[in-house]
């Protein structure tokens, strides 16, 4: 038997499962590209609704929250401003995150008639996301340039930051997305949890308001280290690095646990479609 | 020991050896069962206060459902092999697991080459994206490379014969453009080994006619091994060298195509019932009825009914009419005849369709769907038989007709008028 020889037996952790993933690399791609290209088709605004989104939840937030709460911002930068720059990371998180947990199911006319690795298409549904966060980058430029504000060198590490999101993005997606296949729930509880996550984390307003005690329950939610990191590079507002140290530790052990209940439950997908 | 190496066997590197696979799944159950014991029939009556009337027990039980027992067989390089069984055997859940779709419950299998398979028409294909895009969906989904799908455009384009329509969106093809694009992409994959779920059922013959053509040209000029499942019992004749025939999830094993075909046909019981089915997804035969026993050149009337269990668009329904030995004799073809495709939950299609004088010569006949609605597309096959007898005679002359393998596929109405001059 030559190199490519496949062993099939039950409950087996294929050996080839990596080669594969790289074998199929271009599905990585072609299936994001397949999502975009199909949402943009015979709309006339949609391109635009990546923009309008973060934009109108701004004004809201800001509307709400600093006019009418009189929520101030620890520095001196301008609330609308420190929200938009958390809203960026929020939207692809919450957007990945929603895509994601129900990409198998959507795509269950695949899963049960080709094989390839399955981890693709939660991360495709991520990459997705993606590029909707490249998008809104546009326009966080624009209104960077129109409150005349320059963002200090800290602007390097902003690669990593959206690394770090991407990390808690994929693994809790790869878990949720695993479950659902067997249990429907999931389905509903995902915009719930969005829908809360968006209380707890400092989407509408600072970390720096957050009293000393609850502190640590605080940084329990990974994507405070990555909404005060985006801050950081942008905004140059001081970076709390406890909470920093916490939200990565948590997101490597969410990307551990997705991945690993991923790959246990991969084979039994098709039957459960 | 010339001699001995000139008589040695292809056997001894089989490239796919399935061992004692078995393929297990899990069915619920809900039996209703009334209550017998005093202690059930208080306990009922207590939630009956409470609950709209659930005057039955309701008892989940599962059971385990083996689709596959302990299969055992080999297929070497270059071998063209012909899966076939009725309707349920296994054949489809054989293939899922060659393809690593789904897992063996138990079992070994070992392949030796990288295998592709086309188990549905059109996989991945959405209804959105251009031929043009689609070609490269799928054809990534299936495992080609950009560069290698660039390469390979302008053949598939060609075997497929889109190329007029290769930038609007497919959910304008029509399902023979559909299918043969789908089959053009397939076709130019090069595996070691490509395995075939019965996807041809639908095109015409000169596109059948292709496809096996090349499925044939891929595996004796280029080596490769082709697994094909078809109720086509012609077209596996005329493609395949070696058969597998399933029955019930078991198999003897592979065998010369003709033992294997020659097993299938004489398991095959004659009867007249039709089965409740699931056609679809969403659409169920209700009933299906020949009315008055038919003969060769008398007019039939056959009767069905679907059920639509959930909204759906039907977007074409053909009947497809097949003789004993699997050749597809005619299609009654509903797609317009069918004025309104959206059909709502609830609602039951009854079709009644009148065949004026048969032309078919008497035999056993059977009685399959092609469906294509917005959620799936499919063939569904021996959901009926019937069995037409032979003509009537005429009256004036009666003579013993000659042996029915002699008189073809056909009957004809004729009139011959005879005159004898000199010249």
């Amino acid at each position: 038997m030559n190199s490519e020889t496949i062993i099939i037996t039950p409950h087996t952790t294929e050996k080839n499962y990596w080669r594969d993933l790289w074998r199929f690399r271009e599905l990585f791609y072609i299936l994001s590209w397949r999502d975009i290209k199909v949402r943009y088709k015979q709309t006339v605004i949609g391109a635009t609704w990546a923009v309008i989104r973060p934009l109108l939840t701004t004004i809201v937030f800001t509307v709400v929250f600093n006019k009418v709460a009189k929520l101030e911002p620890p520095t001196a930068v301008p609330y609308a401003l420190m929200v938009f720059v958390a809203m960026l990371p929020w939207q692809f998180f919450s957007n990945a995150l929603s895509e994601a947990s129900n990409s198998l199911v959507g795509n269950a006319n695949l899963i049960s008639k080709v094989y390839f690795p399955r981890m693709i298409v939660p991360a495709s549904a991520v990459i997705t996301s993606l590029v909707d966060l490249a998008i809104s980058f546009g326009i966080l430029v624009v209104l960077l340039l129109s409150y005349w504000y320059f963002p200090g060198w800290q602007i390097l590490f902003l690669p990593l930051f959206i690394l770090l999101a991407f990390i808690i993005a994929f693994g809790s997606g790869l878990f949720i997305t695993a479950l659902n296949v067997k249990y429907r729930d999931f389905r509903y509880i995902i915009p719930f949890i969005i829908q809360f996550g968006l209380y707890i984390t400092p989407v509408g307003f600072s970390s720096s308001i957050i009293p000393g005690k609850w502190k640590i329950w605080y940084a329990l939610n990974p994507m405070v280290g990555v909404i005060d990191g985006f801050r950081w590079c942008i905004l140059s507002e001081p970076l709390q690095v406890n909470n920093l140290l916490i939200s990565i530790g948590i997101a490597i052990i969410v990307l551990f646990i997705g991945v690993r209940y991923f790959r246990s439950t991969e084979k039994s997908f098709a039957d459960h479609i | 020991m010339a001699l001995g190496k000139s008589i040695s066997f292809k056997m001894s590197n089989p490239i796919i050896k399935v061992e004692n696979l078995s393929k297990s799944y899990i069915i619920g159950h809900e039996s209703r069962e009334r209550y017998t014991t005093l202690r059930d029939q208080m306990t009922q009556k207590a939630k009956s206060w409470f609950s709209f009337g659930t005057k039955e027990k309701i008892k989940h039980t599962t059971e385990e459902f083996w689709a596959l027992k302990d299969i055992n067989f080999e297929i070497n390089k270059g071998d063209r092999v012909g899966i076939i069984g009725r309707n349920g055997a296994g054949k489809s859940t054989l293939l899922k697991i060659l393809s690593r779709i789904t897992e063996p419950t138990t079992g070994k299998i070992t392949i030796g080459g990288r295998v592709a398979s086309l188990l549905e028409v059109g996989t991945g294909f959405h209804p959105e994206l251009t031929g043009r895009e689609n070609i490269f969906l799928n054809g990534a989904i299936l495992g080609m490379s950009r560069v290698e799908i660039r390469k390979k455009f302008d053949e598939i384009v060609d075997f497929a014969e889109v190329e007029k329509f290769l930038d609007t969106p497919v959910k304008r093809y029509s399902s023979g453009m559909y299918v043969r694009l789908a089959f053009a992409v397939a076709a130019h994959l090069e595996p070691e080994i490509l395995i075939v779920d019965e996807v041809l059922a639908v095109g015409d013959a000169l596109f059948q006619k292709k496809c096996l053509g090349k499925m044939e040209d891929v595996s004796k000029n280029e080596g490769r091994t082709v697994l094909f499942v078809s109720h086509n019992l012609s077209a596996i004749r005329t493609l395949c060298n070696s058969g597998i025939y399933l029955t019930d999830g078991k198999t003897i094993g592979k065998e010369i195509i003709n033992t294997t075909i020659h097993n299938y046909n004489s398991s095959v019981q004659i009867n007249t019932s039709l089965k409740s089915h699931l056609l679809v997804g969403s659409l169920i035969l209700k009933s299906i009825e020949i009315k008055d026993s038919p003969s060769s050149l008398s007019n039939v009337t056959i009767k069905f009914s679907l059920y639509v269990e959930n909204d759906t668009v039907l977007n074409s329904l053909v009947m497809l009419i097949y003789n004993n030995i699997g050749q597809r004799m005619a299609i009654l073809d509903f797609r317009d005849k069918i004025k309104i495709k959206e059909f709502l939950k609830g609602q039951v299609i009854y079709f009644t369709n009148v065949i004026n004088k048969i032309p078919i010569i008497e035999g056993d006949y059977s009685i399959g769907f092609y469906i294509s609605t917005d959620q799936k597309t499919m063939n569904i096959l021996e959901l009926a038989r019937f069995t037409v007898s032979p003509k009537k005679p005429e009256t004036e002359t009666y003579i013993i007709p000659y042996d029915v393998s002699n008189r073809g596929l056909i009957e004809l109405e004729y009139k011959t008028d005879i005159t004898v001059e000199y010249d």
